[in-house]
């Protein structure tokens, strides 16, 4: 079925973005917009706009009957949900399915199936992938049994968690019972689910990711994303492909990203992220993400393609346009996220009203961003207000080039993380590649401004 | 509509090579102004003018009020406003009693609600010592930057029966 009308069932830089790719297309874009978002530069740059709800996201972009209602009040013909909010949520992808709408995203099936961390961990290691040693600890007994396998330092983990939520390191046996009881009444009262398991610490990991598009028999991997810079569990900065990996590690990674791809009958864009152990030169499946990821840009710039267009086109029930050998990596592409928020006061949330937006342009730069001079950046949603993303021939090309624009881009009225990025830049040790995601935790302990107070 | 990366990358050849420093461009829907940086490259600062086009007419969003209860706070009482302009919570999750309630005593240090600004929460700490005299803002609402949150009575840090109650 061919999309003639899109409705976008998110804000911000994604929602730039998606209704970028569908002006290129020819296909008419309507953006559903909460009330703190109907004069947003994306709803400038949609054909249309739907009002979805009011401003708390609960009741607009978290809130699965009200995009559809917005759907079918314009008749849109499908809903891309972008990242984050309902992206993920089996019960959009239901309701759309009900009403006839094509929703942009994997099948409910396989949004069920990486979902929940257990289900997806089995479905690892169903499709062959090594995952990082460890099991369910139903109780006390059953986690000594566990421990006794993978052995200390190891992590608890709530089932019902993510995105480091819901994580509890144990040291010795003698923490284990202590521990448990607590990851078990912490993840019951955050999650609603009580469920933990334990997994073997890894002590210097990297982020590591593959790029995965399917149609629902076939699948290609576009390549890896290193994400390791990460402050509490979010990324800062991103870069594809990923430095300094040995071959064979690299290889083993995408056969193991398109194993499970094959494995769940994907079809949609989506991200296999991997846990590589820099002391055992190995690697663990983490989890699957069945979205569209906020770093996709550096992939789209080392692949040369419209990751969007490309999802759209498998949602449309078309058969993959592209084959693994078609796949050509060009040169090494970097992301710079720019977030309203102040380092030197412990990385403080600055939304507000944006007086200028100044940014870098030529060959190989591109800002994908959702502001400029008028806007206002609302208290309600995250604090990213665009990305920076630089393609040079080489990583070191890459990153002096990024320096350079980054001297470039102005936004002027709120706090912003590009004095982050300028001081990443210019450390030797992230310059040399191939950091772990302990990295930027040290980093700031030496080079922030001054220590504020830690929220 | 907006000038996409591609068109202002063939307005920046076309700069490039007649040697100008400066394009500023001004469309019914949008401004652009493209400057040569030295040697450092150029910059582009477009604005995009056209109004949302909104289903179901122009009519006004109904405005999200910023809370902002009584801001007068009587003399000799101190107000406790959010450090950052966010959503307001009384207690760490739904269910949970909250932080502070009329009648504790508070130190500056003591949190006394969570601001969840931007997907992040920053504590709300008393800033005074004293006992609190009265609780203003209703939790899970929107609090604007001066918003009076609790109010805290500093007499009754040196006298008072609460003295040692916590």
């Amino acid at each position: 079925m061919r999309i003639h009308r899109l409705l976008v069932a998110n804000r911000g830089e994604i929602a730039a973005r998606v209704i970028r790719t569908c002006a290129r297309l020819g296909i008419e874009s309507v953006l559903a917009a909460s009330d703190a978002d109907l004069d947003s530069l994306p709803a400038r740059l949609a054909d249309r706009v739907v009002r979805l709800g009011p401003a708390p996201a609960a009741a607009s972009y978290l809130d699965p009957a009200a995009v559809v209602r917005a759907a079918q009040a314009v008749g849109a013909d499908a809903v891309h949900p972008g990242y984050g909010f309902l992206s993920e949520n089996p019960s959009l992808a239901l309701a759309c399915e009900a009403a006839g709408i094509v929703f942009v995203g994997p099948s409910v099936e396989s949004l069920h199936a990486v979902g929940d961390k257990l289900t997806a961990r089995s479905h690892a290691l169903t499709a062959g992938l090594p995952v990082v040693p460890g099991g369910e600890a139903v109780d006390l007994a059953g986690a000594r049994a566990v421990a006794a396998e993978v052995g200390y330092p190891l992590l608890v983990k709530a089932v019902g968690g993510g995105g480091g939520r819901g994580m509890k390191r144990v040291d010795s046996a003698d923490e284990l019972a202590h521990t448990l009881d607590l990851a078990t009444s912490e993840a019951a009262a955050a999650f609603g689910d009580p469920r933990v398991y334990l997994e073997r610490f890894v002590s210097s990991g990297r982020h590591v990711e593959v790029q995965v598009l399917g149609d629902g028999s076939s699948a290609v991997a576009l390549g890896d994303r290193d994400c390791s810079v990460q402050r509490r569990y979010q990324k800062l900065f991103e870069e594809a492909p990923a430095p300094l990996l040995p071959d064979t590690a690299r290889a083993g990674m995408v056969a193991a990203a398109l194993a499970l791809a094959v494995h769940l009958g994907y079809r949609g864009l989506g991200t296999v992220e991997l846990l590589y152990d820099r002391e055992r030169e190995t690697f663990y499946f983490l989890e699957m993400n069945a979205r569209i990821q906020v770093e996709h840009p550096v992939t789209e710039m080392v692949t040369g393609l419209d990751l969007v267009a490309e999802q759209l086109a498998v949602a449309e029930g078309l058969p993959l346009r592209i084959r693994q050998e078609d796949v050509v990596l060009t040169g090494h592409a970097v992301e710079c996220r720019i977030n309203a928020e102040d380092w030197a006061h412990g990385f403080r949330p600055s939304p507000g009203r944006i007086e200028r937006v100044v940014l870098p342009v030529g060959e190989g730069l591109r800002v994908d961003t959702h502001v400029q001079g008028g806007s206002v950046v609302p208290p309600y949603y995250d604090s990213l207000l665009g990305k920076l993303i630089v393609h040079g021939v080489d990583r070191a090309d890459a990153l002096a080039r990024a320096q350079a624009a980054l001297d470039l881009l102005r936004i002027d009225g709120v706090t912003t993380t590009v004095p982050v990025h300028q001081a990443l830049l210019a450390d030797a040790e992230f310059a040399a590649g191939g950091v772990d995601t302990a990295f930027f935790e040290r980093f700031l302990q030496t080079h922030q401004p001054h220590l504020g107070e830690v929220a | 509509m907006e000038l996409s990366p591609d068109d202002v990358r063939d307005v920046l050849k076309a700069l490039d090579s007649s040697g100008l420093d400066e394009l500023h461009l001004e469309l019914a829907d949008l401004t652009l102004t493209v400057r040569r940086e030295g040697a450092a490259g150029w910059t582009a600062e477009q604005r995009v003018l056209r109004r949302p086009v909104v289903e179901g007419g122009a009519e006004p969003p109904a405005e999200t009020k910023p809370y902002a209860p009584r801001a007068a706070v009587a003399e000799g009482l101190v107000a406790v406003r959010p450090p950052l302009l966010g959503t307001f919570y009384r207690a760490p999750k739904p269910g949970a009693p909250p932080y502070v309630d009329v009648g504790d005593r508070v130190q500056e240090e003591t949190v006394v609600g969570v601001i969840e600004t931007m997907k992040m929460m920053t504590p709300v700490h008393a800033g005074v010592l004293g006992t609190v005299v009265e609780c203003r803002a209703v939790n899970g609402e929107f609090a604007a930057a001066g918003a009076v949150l609790l109010v805290v009575d500093p007499a009754s840090s040196t006298a008072g029966p609460g003295e040692g109650a916590q």
